[in-house]
């Protein structure tokens, strides 16, 4: 760097008009960067066109993208309290809540009181005009269970019965936001900001002074939603507020609502099975417990390992048996091993046609000759790999040594015994780290070909995605998959490590 | 077996050497006869266990095997080209079976692209625009996970753990999850297919920089270069063929992924070829997989030329 500072700019002109092609490239070259540079922008608005990404992109739901990603790792509890024109209240939750048949949670906290009154059952003025979640349709109003079908038939009845109803509710969601609704008020506070609504217990909803940023409502009179971040948010409608409070983590995932464990912790949990009395009298209560957890209704722990299992079974065997007919099959697509040239190619267009019949195609016919399941997987990847196998395979021994064959025959081995001495030990752990490449590789690949029907864990994960409502199984699949892979990872590296050197990677 | 005899002509010390080697000649004769006992052990099991889940046992499907290769058989062979090339077919009836036509994209008043070359060309496009995409952010990726330019282990290990993440994570799932928030259509493909891409291009290229000549960066480093001069100037020159090369081995693996993605809902070839084989449409059915197989071929031939020529005989590493 000192001495390049001495140069003159002089100096440095006539270095450089000495040796010009170390300076500027040949024009050859350089127009070949710029016609690489602008064929790929060509290229890149062109695809943008093709796939119309912007209009695709803007379109998304992206609002939806934060509840999905949201749901891997929490879940909601979801009140509903529908508000009666009276201003008395009915609280319900969803159907299959994460709180049991009863829930009773503290962080709702309801003023009832009993009374006997004449009740104008509106048929179905109120509901038909919305959708909603067939959990909202409460014992309240039986006439409404039937929705838009009643419609024509809309009359009003009177009844006089007597009820437990609600007077005041408290939801707290955290220590900066609850909702309490009273006599036709809801109001909802959220980081210092109180927002009070009045709700006709029919279907206007009035806010009453100016909405704050997390409140949103599009029409007035119609329905208001309250974001609360990480929290959940609430829905307020003229005749219900839906809450939707959101918890960390996965919610029942040991034992599902209907086990005798339930809602219990782990102590309590483990006293049972050490030392309480038996819940079910034909067995202990460690056999009821670990058969609760895995046929765990939420979570069906057991068909998602099975599931899992007959993945990783279909990579083993796919992989063991392509490499086992690779193995002699490679021999005759050698051309040092076998020096006819139509045997060589015979074999190795048949590597090729295994190969370019892609294992999704393999995966779709033997689904239709072996019916759904490992089977099918199993052979898709054994007829591939054996492909691609007996590629790398042939390549290989055309890369050996010849010096240790012409030893071996130069003291009058017989042909098979040059091949076991001469050719064997320079290959095999190269086959055998390629097949565990493959095997570990394709540990990866059979979750995908299970999504076509080939078995394993991916259909299960496909089919839990396209209900849109379950994300938390998907993450625990996911997890599980992770985890699998990353054994398999090791255990492979290390093998591979231990037969072909440090090189292997 | 003639372990235990030993030579009576060898020395003190040969016989030792001669009883030690025979010792661990056995021992390793045991071992690899208790692997290969787990082996096959585990490969029993596995057999049993696969054949008890599946939908049909083995053994009972076995004699309808080839069934369903009767089933695909279709009226004539020429009806597969009718299908190909979208032809009207003299069998028409009205029916999905027979409507080739109907997919006829026309780009004027008379020239049309066929259905499935149509479809075809997406899958390709995807797997090129993914790839692409993959190359990019993996380019970017691997020198930052590089010992040998990289010092900082925190950084190091950071990008290393987020590209075996992005590698190993299901590409399914991302699709699907794509899926549920766009609508219908190549991008959840191109995202699963292109995450994916990353984390696998990124290991690749990592360990092509960390195998470079370091002598270029050395002559940077002394002359005062940065980081990102040493990368370009030094680095990038040698290491560009590889990468080449790697971006093509990718795009082999790519058309194949994104056929796959394609099937569960990502478009492309894949979803019509799932949906033809699931309706029993043997014409349609065979056609496709004539132009999968000559356009995967097409593609694997046509990159190991071009890889054979960038870095000679290197280019045949497989990795996925």
């Amino acid at each position: 760097m000192t001495s390049a500072n001495r140069l003159s700019p002089l100096e440095m002109d006539a270095i450089a008009l000495r040796h010009p092609h170390l300076l500027q490239g040949s024009s050859n070259k350089r127009l070949r960067t710029i016609l690489i540079s602008v064929g790929l922008v060509v290229y890149l608005i062109f695809s943008w066109w093709f796939f119309s990404i912007g209009h695709v992109l803007g379109n998304a739901n992206w609002g939806i993208a934060g509840t999905y990603l949201a749901d891997w790792v929490s879940y909601e509890v979801r009140p509903e309290i529908r508000i009666a024109r009276d201003k008395t209240m009915t609280l319900d939750y969803q159907r299959n809540s994460p709180l049991g048949h009863n829930p009773n949670p503290s962080w709702v906290v309801l003023d009832k009181e009993t009374v006997t009154r004449t009740v104008e059952i509106p048929a179905s003025t109120t509901q038909a005009s919305k959708p909603k979640t067939s959990s909202s349709f409460s014992f309240m109003t039986p006439g409404s269970a039937l929705g838009g079908a009643n419609a024509a038939s809309e009359q009003s009845r009177t009844e006089t019965r007597t009820d437990e109803v609600i007077t005041r509710a408290l939801v707290t969601l955290n220590r900066s936001t609850k909702i309490e609704i009273a006599d036709g008020l809801v109001r909802a506070t959220h980081g210092g900001e109180t927002l009070t609504m009045a709700v006709d217990g029919q279907n206007t909803v009035t806010p009453q002074g100016v909405l704050p940023t997390w409140a949103t409502q599009k029409r007035p009179g119609e329905k208001i939603t309250l974001a609360f971040g990480a929290t959940g948010w609430a829905e307020v409608e003229g005749d219900e507020v839906s809450v939707r409070n959101r918890f960390f983590g996965w919610a029942n995932f040991l034992f599902d609502t209907n086990s005798p464990f339930f809602g219990k912790s782990y102590g309590e949990v483990l006293k049972l099975i050490t030392s309480g009395e038996r819940i079910d009298p034909t067995r202990s209560n460690l056999s009821l417990a670990w058969n609760n957890i895995l046929y765990n209704a939420e979570w069906q722990h057991l068909d998602v390992w099975t599931k899992l299992l007959q993945t990783v079974v279909m990579a083993f065997v796919g992989t063991l048996f392509a490499s086992l007919v690779a193995f002699p099959l490679c021999f005759l697509a050698a051309r040092n091993i076998t020096p006819n040239f139509l045997t060589n190619q015979i074999v190795k267009r048949f590597f090729d046609f295994l190969r370019s019949v892609d294992m999704f195609i393999w995966a779709l016919f033997f689904t239709r000759a072996f019916g759904p399941g490992p089977l099918a997987g199993m052979s898709a990847i054994f007829f591939t790999d054996t492909g691609t196998l007996g590629k790398l395979y042939s390549e290989a021994l055309e890369n050996i040594d010849d010096k240790q064959r012409e030893g071996v025959k130069s003291v009058g081995a017989t042909p098979l015994a040059v091949q076991r001495f001469g050719v064997l030990p320079q290959v095999l752990p190269v086959f055998a780290s390629q097949a565990l490449y493959f095997w570990e590789s394709n540990t990866r690949s059979a979750t995908i070909i299970g999504a076509v029907g080939a078995g394993g864990i991916g259909l299960k994960l496909w089919e839990a995605m396209r209900t849109n409502s379950d994300w938390e199984n998907v993450a625990y699949m996911v997890l599980l998959i992770l985890l699998v892979v990353f054994i398999f990872d090791s255990i492979s590296n290390a093998l591979r490590s231990r037969l072909i050197g440090q090189k292997a990677h | 077996m003639a372990t235990s005899m030993l030579p009576k002509h060898l020395s003190d010390n040969g016989a030792l050497v001669e009883r030690h080697w025979q010792e661990l000649n056995s021992r390793r004769r045991l071992y690899s006869w208790l692997g290969f006992a787990v082996l096959v052990l585990a490969l029993s099991g596995s057999l049993w266990f696969a054949n008890d889940s599946n939908a049909g046992k083995f053994f009972d499907r076995l004699p309808h095997f080839f069934d369903f290769v009767g089933d695909l058989a279709p009226r004539d062979g020429l009806e597969i080209f009718r299908a190909m090339f979208d032809r009207p077919s003299p069998y028409d009836d009205g029916s999905f079976k027979y409507n080739y036509p109907e997919g006829r994209l026309y780009l004027t008043e008379s020239f049309y692209i066929p259905e499935y070359v149509h479809k075809m060309l997406e899958t390709v496009n995807i797997a090129i625009f993914s790839t692409v995409i993959g190359t990019f952010f993996g380019f970017i990726f691997c020198f930052l996970a590089a010992r040998n330019l990289m010092p900082n282990p925190w950084i190091r290990g950071f990008v290393r753990r987020l590209m075996e993440i992005l590698r190993a994570f299901p590409e399914v799932v991302i699709a699907g999850f794509f899926l549920a928030i766009l609508s219908l259509g190549p991008i959840p493909a191109i995202a699963a297919v292109s995450i994916h891409t990353i984390g696998a291009l990124g290991k690749l290229f990592f360990e092509v920089v960390e195998n470079a000549d370091m002598k270029p960066d050395e002559g940077l480093r002394a002359a005062g270069g940065n980081w990102i001069e040493r990368v370009w100037f030094g680095m990038v020159p040698q290491v560009l063929p590889n990468f080449a090369s790697y971006f093509l081995l990718r795009l082999e693996i790519n058309v194949r992924a994104s056929t796959i993605i394609g099937a569960v809902g990502g478009g492309g070839i894949g979803e019509l070829l799932r949906l033809s084989i699931g309706q029993g449409h043997q014409a349609k059915t065979l056609a496709i997989v004539l132009l999968l197989f000559a356009t995967i071929f097409a593609v694997d031939q046509f990159s190991a030329w071009l890889r054979r020529r960038l870095v000679g005989d290197q280019a045949f590493q497989l990795a996925q």
